[in-house]
């Protein structure tokens, strides 16, 4: 009844092609950006900040990078959790080195030194495909966490090899160390969030994507059409890997402040990253988001009702939370295997002809 | 409407809920994961103690005390939402109970204003309180640790390492390299070889690091473990035979639940340790019988009187003493955080002391001040005998090297003041 698409003409190709062509998925979409800007910052609070929009905001710009790489690309990657790592250890190096710089322009340029890794462990995609280039992956995360560990250069020489970010300012609001707002860190990482779903969405529907979507779909009938695989396939790495790297960046500066490599970026963070995509909706920048809601806001949530709520023991919330997650990731996949952006679709078409379906 | 009440209740829950006690002390535990099988027993003697002074006395001064349990499972991005979700409850001292949770929380502690309290881990360098003023690292450091793990080796091989080789098996963590610049600058002073032997999270594969030590035959293998790592390293090198009486764990890698699987194979297994080992404490009869007996512990009674299970009454007796100081001190029951953390600056208790509350012997005597905020840095040695399933302490408390180690603390705190622009404070 509300959401429906009478009376919605396009009178030119710009307005056909945009990325919410129904005026009511528009106004939500600028309702949201609306919130998420003018009206959240007033009320948010510490906890709320740390504990469940920061981890949001961040994963899910990693999960755009991963999606860029496995959905838009069909690439496997297991390396995220290690290019997440280099874009922190980036951030760090260059926050200590030249601690006048703004940070915004540390964590752009951590993104940028985290491409050129990816780039270069994703070399080995040009020759070998799918579980095989998941191993080669792999071995670039282990690789990588190993380099962080190994080499007292990459954490200063610190006793305790931890990496720990010392207070920087963007304009003079403060957003790394622990003096911080939880507004400014907020907004800070928002911006990332929703510049990098903006940049990922408009490369992946213009002709890097298409060439991209060509390789994930068959690469020999790509490349017979005139796809040069080696320029769509280091391109994706390297987008990808600037989102991840940004990401990894964030994570270490304004969320955590203190960064020890095996804990924070082993191979688990890989694996999160790679359900958020799974579960969201591969190839969908909407889904990336889904997904990295779905992971992060669901154990605090049932932490809150297990323990908040019916105040049982913190260790069975613990294992109970384990076993939820894994049952509904197993329903979710056996229910709609092509994620919740899919989900979110078949809502919309039902809405559309809600409340007279015929 | 039903989604807006529905959005609502989410909103309401994914909020913390709160707490209504007066003297608030969130416990950062882990009771899964990898690490569980030291962070239970640990949890429990914290947690039951506390329980203790509830049903016993009331509370302390009057006030009930409220533990709030938080599940961290070691992982520090957890532990960071555990912190913001109890911080606001006044919540009057964070134990992080990991070392990685402990670096992340210094500085947000510290600019919150509430105390932390890093139990003989965490960063050694908090010892300095002229940089760290909220934080607390007692009854000793790591670096007290390798120091004193170091002289008793020396002891055993007739006052002389020269020429001698260490090994340290350590947690490839910022834990387990604590000990490794203490230990560098040990080994130029006495003249002994470090081979440094790194275990990866979580620790379950080590078969290559024990391979190095049958290459390599260290005349000692110091430890730095936690959780599973323990009990395969010590799998590992009753495998590999390694005399056990030369393999010295750090005091959070000698508890039952670490040597118990390997059977008689660590018999004779050493650990530090800061305090008691076994139930032949009053205080000890009295959990048993008001708290477990009552069926009001925290787990379920098992871990009684284990390793673990006495840090965690340590700690809990040492804070209840700071507690109730703060509230003389302060002149009111219900005491802030910043009362405590001006008590435990001042903190004395004295060996007469643990005798009235029911712990006499068990722990040296604790003094504190504003510029040292360690005491008393002793460490003992304790033995594993498999056959009676007992630990028995082996040495008096030892003090480490304080020529090695002071110097160390003062360069690591004053580096880590300067990176942050922190004054230090003068303590006079």
């Amino acid at each position: 009844m509300i959401y429906r698409e009478a009376g919605d003409f396009s009178t030119t190709y710009q307005q056909d092609s945009q990325t919410f062509p129904i005026r009511f998925d528009r106004y939500r979409y600028y309702a949201i950006l609306a919130v998420a800007f003018l009206l959240v910052p007033f009320f948010i609070n510490d906890y709320w900040a740390n504990a469940i929009l920061l981890p949001f905001l961040i994963y899910a710009i990693a999960a755009i990078g991963l999606n860029i790489l496995v959905g838009y690309c069909g690439q496997v990657s297991l390396g995220t959790g290690g290019f997440m790592a280099v874009g922190a250890y980036a951030c760090y190096k260059l926050m200590t080195s030249f601690p006048d710089v703004n940070i915004f322009f540390h964590v752009i340029l951590a993104g940028f030194v985290t491409a050129g890794v990816g780039v270069i462990f994703g070399l080995p995609s040009l020759r070998i495909k799918g579980f095989y280039l998941a191993v080669a992956t792999l071995a670039a995360q282990f690789f990588l966490v190993w380099m962080f560990n190994k080499f007292g250069w990459f954490y200063n020489y610190s006793a305790s090899g931890q990496i720990n970010a010392p207070e920087r300012s963007v304009f003079g609001i403060v957003v790394t160390g622990p003096n911080t707002h939880a507004w400014a860190t907020y907004l800070f990482c928002l911006v990332f969030c929703v510049g990098a779903a903006l940049i990922a969405r408009n490369l992946t529907r213009g002709t890097m994507g298409r060439t991209w979507m060509a390789i994930r779909d068959m690469d020999i009938a790509a490349e017979i059409i005139g796809v040069n695989p080696l320029k769509a396939k280091m391109t994706a790495f390297a987008v990808s890997s600037f989102f991840v790297g940004v990401a990894g960046a964030l994570f270490f500066s304004v969320y955590l402040g203190a960064v020890e490599v095996t804990e924070a970026f082993g191979i688990q963070k890989s694996f999160i990253v790679l359900f958020m995509i799974i579960i969201g909706g591969m190839g969908s920048i909407f889904g990336s988001f889904a997904g990295a809601a779905f992971i992060v806001l669901l154990p605090v949530f049932l932490k809150n009702v297990l323990v908040g709520g019916f105040g049982w023991a913190t260790d069975v919330a613990a294992h109970l939370e384990l076993m939820i997650l894994g049952g509904l990731i197993i329903t979710f996949l056996i229910l709609e295997p092509h994620g919740l952006a899919a989900f979110w679709k078949t809502i919309k078409e039902k809405l559309r002809l809600w409340p007279f379906p015929h | 409407m039903k989604l807006k009440l529905l959005a609502a209740t989410a909103a309401a829950l994914m909020a913390a809920a709160p707490a209504f006690a007066d003297l608030t002390i969130p416990a950062l535990n882990y009771r899964t994961g990898p690490y569980a099988p030291s962070g239970i027993p640990y949890a429990d003697g914290f947690s039951d103690y506390m329980t203790l002074l509830n049903e016993r006395d009331g509370g302390i001064g009057g006030e009930m005390v409220n533990v709030v349990e938080c599940e961290t499972a070691y992982n520090t991005e957890k532990g960071v939402e555990c912190y913001e979700q109890t911080k606001g409850d006044n919540a009057l001292l964070y134990i992080p109970q990991s070392t990685g949770i402990t670096y992340q929380l210094i500085p947000k502690a510290s600019a919150d204003g509430i105390p932390i309290w890093s139990l003989a881990y965490g960063r050694t360098s908090a010892v300095n309180g002229k940089v760290f003023e909220w934080v607390f690292n007692l009854p000793v450091t790591y670096w007290d640790g390798a120091s004193v793990a170091v002289k008793y080796a020396m002891e055993q091989e007739g006052g002389s390492l020269e020429g001698k080789k260490i090994a340290l098996v350590y947690h490839n963590s910022a834990y387990g390299k604590e000990p490794i610049r203490t230990l560098e600058k040990l080994s130029e002073k006495h003249g002994f070889e470090l081979v440094l032997l790194a275990v990866d999270h979580p620790g379950q594969e080590q078969k290559s690091q024990w391979l190095q030590v049958r290459q390599q035959r260290p005349d000692y293998v110091f430890m730095w473990g936690w959780g599973v790592m323990n009990q395969v390293a010590i799998q590992e090198a009753a495998n590999v035979r390694f005399p056990m009486d030369k393999f010295i764990g750090i005091w959070w890698s000698g508890s039952e639940a670490d040597v118990l699987p390997v059977g008689d194979g660590a018999n004779g297994y050493k650990s530090l340790t800061f305090h008691g080992a076994g139930t032949d404490f009053p205080v000890f009869g009295e959990i048993k019988s008001t708290v477990i007996d009552a069926g009001k512990a925290a787990g379920d009674g098992t871990k009684w009187g284990e390793v673990g299970y006495n840090k965690g009454v340590y700690t809990a007796a040492v804070l209840a003493e700071a507690i109730r100081a703060a509230q003389e001190a302060s002149g009111k029951s219900n005491i802030s955080p910043a009362d405590l953390r001006d008590a435990l600056e001042s903190l004395e208790v004295t060996e007469a002391r643990f005798e009235e509350i029911g712990l006499g012997g068990f722990a040296p005597a604790i003094s504190l001040s504003c510029a040292s905020h360690s005491s008393p840095r002793l460490a003992a040695i304790q033995q594993w005998n498999a056959a009676d399933k007992t630990w028995s302490v082996l040495t008096d408390y030892m003090e480490p090297d304080f020529e090695i180690v002071d110097p160390l603390i003062e360069e690591d705190s004053m580096a880590y003041a300067s990176e942050n622009g922190i004054e230090p404070r003068s303590c006079e």
